[in-house]
């Protein structure tokens, strides 16, 4: 059949008339038929295989052998604190997650400014509904993403930031997700919305971490609306444990003069695809989608952007930069997409991988899908090898060999990381760098 | 003790052979200029001696204080002593040249068994080795040799050298791509290094370099051996009558 060979039947696909009726916010009408037509959507369409082109170089065949339980049903290890050395270095507003549950005992919310409205989901559906109801779902309701129709169709906790316009959040918001699964394997649900108003500004980390050795899923789900000149930086650690999936959708609208600035570290997970699709709507928006990529053993990394120029005058800018080890996998996808009337386009795209061993591998595709003339538009491509003649500089200088290729590829990322709008932002992420860096030369 | 000896070394680069059997003897506090066509492996010496991959030697030796060093890696050579100032200085991007500097003098401080350099001390001992080398604060903070012109890639290396003080530096074609200002910057920098320690050899093509650093012994190498050796004044006779006379069609 061949439906057959472009979908696996969906983790948890047939559960979600049971585990509903415990979801935070059953009952309320909206709520309850959002979620239930996600699910009806994903147990028609299941996971994508590598039949399906936008899933070609990531398999999913080890992800949907497991029996995940959804999050809130069973129990989980106990977490006192959190894992700080896997987790971004940042202060600001904290809200933490373990296995997709707000953890209140590890968040802090100081007093927030005026017109800053910032909760978790799980609340938000009761005191914030009528914001939740206009906003959540909207921006994914148009696609079929199974990954979303899961998280909408499950989710139970998450975050909720709305800023009135002019609203400034006077420190980042920290949100943390910690995996901490032992035996039996965990899928849970993280959301975020964030809504920000005209002019309005905020810096978002998040976290990704785990602990212990048991599997788990987190499939988390991003709805971010930039009002016209609002100016929203995300910065984003993907260090999940060495034996959990994470997939990760991003979906943004970014209205006129509006500035949506991304970065994103994978260094953990066995697989990963973070999906982040941009939308410039307004004349003058711009984005920024950068990120770096880290892979070792048999880790399968994947970065997959979607930059959609829907309107004159934007401006899109795009580095990722991969490491990759072992026998780890890479891949990067970005599609930029120039409508018709989105004339004096400029948009940028980089994408290249190191390979420290002859085992690893990358998969890039870059896609420019262009139909306005008069574009700014270039992109670039390229996978390598350290070269010998830097380290033997090196070397000649009486670096040691291992030192040396530190050096280099300590470098070669710095210059991902360079792409941070924000400055300070960058120190926490090389903190992780070099941390990663040290744990290969062990 | 001689400082550097050099014994029938015999070198291949890709299986073909390149050095046929070098003799050379260098005192402590000496400098050696080495002269040559194109092609007559003045640049293989000096990756031979520094120790790159893929430079195999075939027969012969390289002694340091009478030991070989042909067993040594290039990072272990270079914190025994040696240095060798780059024809083609390497451009790393994403490295700050004070951070590649620093990360030098520590290795060496390692292997001494010293603590690493304190950051401000490090600061205050560059700044005064790159005053005389007219190299600015900007070169430092930039990525190493990314941008840099040819004179201030070749400043850069004796800086390094000045940084590193080595024992005996090889300085392969250092005058090429420089004007006459350039290659007296350089020229100066190098011989404020000259001391009674410290052994150099000098690799040029042209006499021109020799007119500022002036050299204790000059040999000619051609068709991979050092087919003549003498004073200074045979670097001029060289300037007058070219190669031709030593086996080699003279370069254009």
């Amino acid at each position: 059949m061949a439906l057959a060979a472009r979908s696996y039947p969906g983790p948890l696909a047939n559960r979600h008339a049971e585990l509903s009726l415990k979801l935070a916010g059953a009952g309320v009408g909206w709520l309850d038929t959002l979620r239930a037509d996600s699910a009806a959507r994903y147990r028609a369409t299941g996971l994508p295989t590598p039949k399906v082109e936008a899933w070609r170089y990531t398999n999913l065949k080890d992800l949907v052998g497991i029996d995940f339980a959804s999050a809130p049903v069973v129990g989980d290890m106990a977490l006192d604190s959190l894992p700080r050395a896997s987790l971004l270095a940042v202060n600001g507003h904290v809200l933490a997650f373990v296995n997709g549950r707000l953890r209140p005992d590890l968040s802090t919310l100081d007093t927030l400014p005026a017109g800053v409205t910032l909760l978790p989901l799980s609340e938000a559906i009761h005191s914030d509904e009528q914001a939740l109801s206009a906003h959540l779902g909207r921006l994914v309701e148009a696609e079929e993403n199974p990954f979303v129709d899961l998280n909408t169709a499950l989710m139970e906790d998450g975050v909720v930031l709305r800023l009135a316009d002019g609203a400034v959040l006077d420190k980042p918001l920290h949100i943390i997700s910690v995996g901490a699964v032992a035996d039996t394997p965990l899928a849970f649900f993280p959301r975020l919305l964030a809504v920000l108003g005209r002019d309005a500004r905020a810096t978002i980390f998040e976290s990704h971490a785990g602990i212990g050795e048991g599997a788990y899923l987190s499939a988390m789900a991003s709805e971010i609306v930039l009002g016209a000149g609002a100016h929203l930086e995300h910065y984003k650690l993907q260090n999940e444990s060495q034996s959990a999936f994470h997939v990760a959708n991003t979906r943004v609208t970014v209205e006129a003069g509006a500035v949506y600035d991304n970065f994103v570290l994978q260094i953990g997970s066995r697989l990963s695809r973070n999906e982040v699709h941009t939308a410039l709507i307004g004349e003058g928006a711009s984005c920024r989608l950068n990120g770096a990529y880290l892979g070792a053993g048999k880790q399968h990394l994947d970065s997959t952007t979607f930059i959609d120029h829907a309107v004159p005058v934007c401006a899109s800018r795009e580095v990722y930069k991969g490491v990759l080890d072992d026998q780890a996998h890479g891949v990067f996808q970005g599609k930029i997409l120039v409508r018709r009337d989105a004339q004096q386009t400029d948009g940028h795209q980089l994408n290249r991988a190191l390979l420290l061993s002859r085992q690893a591998e990358v998969n890039a595709k870059p896609e420019l899908e262009i139909y306005a003339d008069d574009v700014k538009c270039s992109h670039g491509a390229t996978v390598g090898e350290l070269a010998d003649d830097q380290l033997f500089y090196l070397q000649a200088r009486g670096i040691d060999r291992e030192t040396a290729r530190g050096l280099l590829i300590e470098a070669y990322v710095q210059e991902a990381l360079d792409e941070i709008g924000n400055a300070e932002a960058r120190l926490p992420f090389q903190r992780l760098v070099g941390g990663w860096l040290k744990s290969r030369k062990g | 003790m001689s400082l550097i000896e050099i014994k029938n070394l015999h070198a291949t680069v890709d299986g073909k052979p390149i050095l046929k059997g070098i003799d050379l003897t260098i005192e402590p506090g000496t400098v050696h200029a080495i002269m040559g066509p194109n092609g007559s492996g003045k640049s293989t010496l000096s990756y031979v001696i520094a120790g790159r991959e893929g430079y195999e030697v075939t027969d012969g030796d390289i002694l340091l204080d009478g030991k070989s060093i042909l067993e040594m890696e290039a990072d272990e050579r270079a914190i025994a002593g040696l240095f060798l100032a780059f024809q083609y200085p390497v451009e790393i991007p994403g490295v700050a040249n004070t951070t590649f500097l620093k990360a030098a003098v520590n290795a060496r401080r390692k292997a001494a068994g010293e603590p690493e350099v304190d950051a401000m001390q490090f600061l205050k001992m560059l700044r005064e080795k790159t005053k005389l080398l007219g190299v600015t604060d900007e070169m430092l903070k930039r990525a190493v040799n990314v941008g840099f012109s040819g004179g201030e890639k070749k400043r850069n290396e004796i800086l390094q050298m000045a940084v590193l003080e080595p024992r005996f530096a090889v300085l392969d074609e250092t005058d090429s791509g420089l004007d006459i200002d350039a290659l007296k910057i350089v020229a100066d920098g190098v011989n404020a290094l000259r001391s009674p320690e410290r052994s150099m050899l000098v690799i040029t093509h042209y006499q021109r370099l020799l007119d500022y650093i002036v050299p204790d012994k000059v040999h000619v190498l051609a068709m991979g051996r050092i087919v003549a050796s003498g004073g200074k004044e045979l670097a001029q006779e060289l300037e007058a009558t070219g190669y031709a006379g030593y086996g080699e069609p003279e370069a254009a």
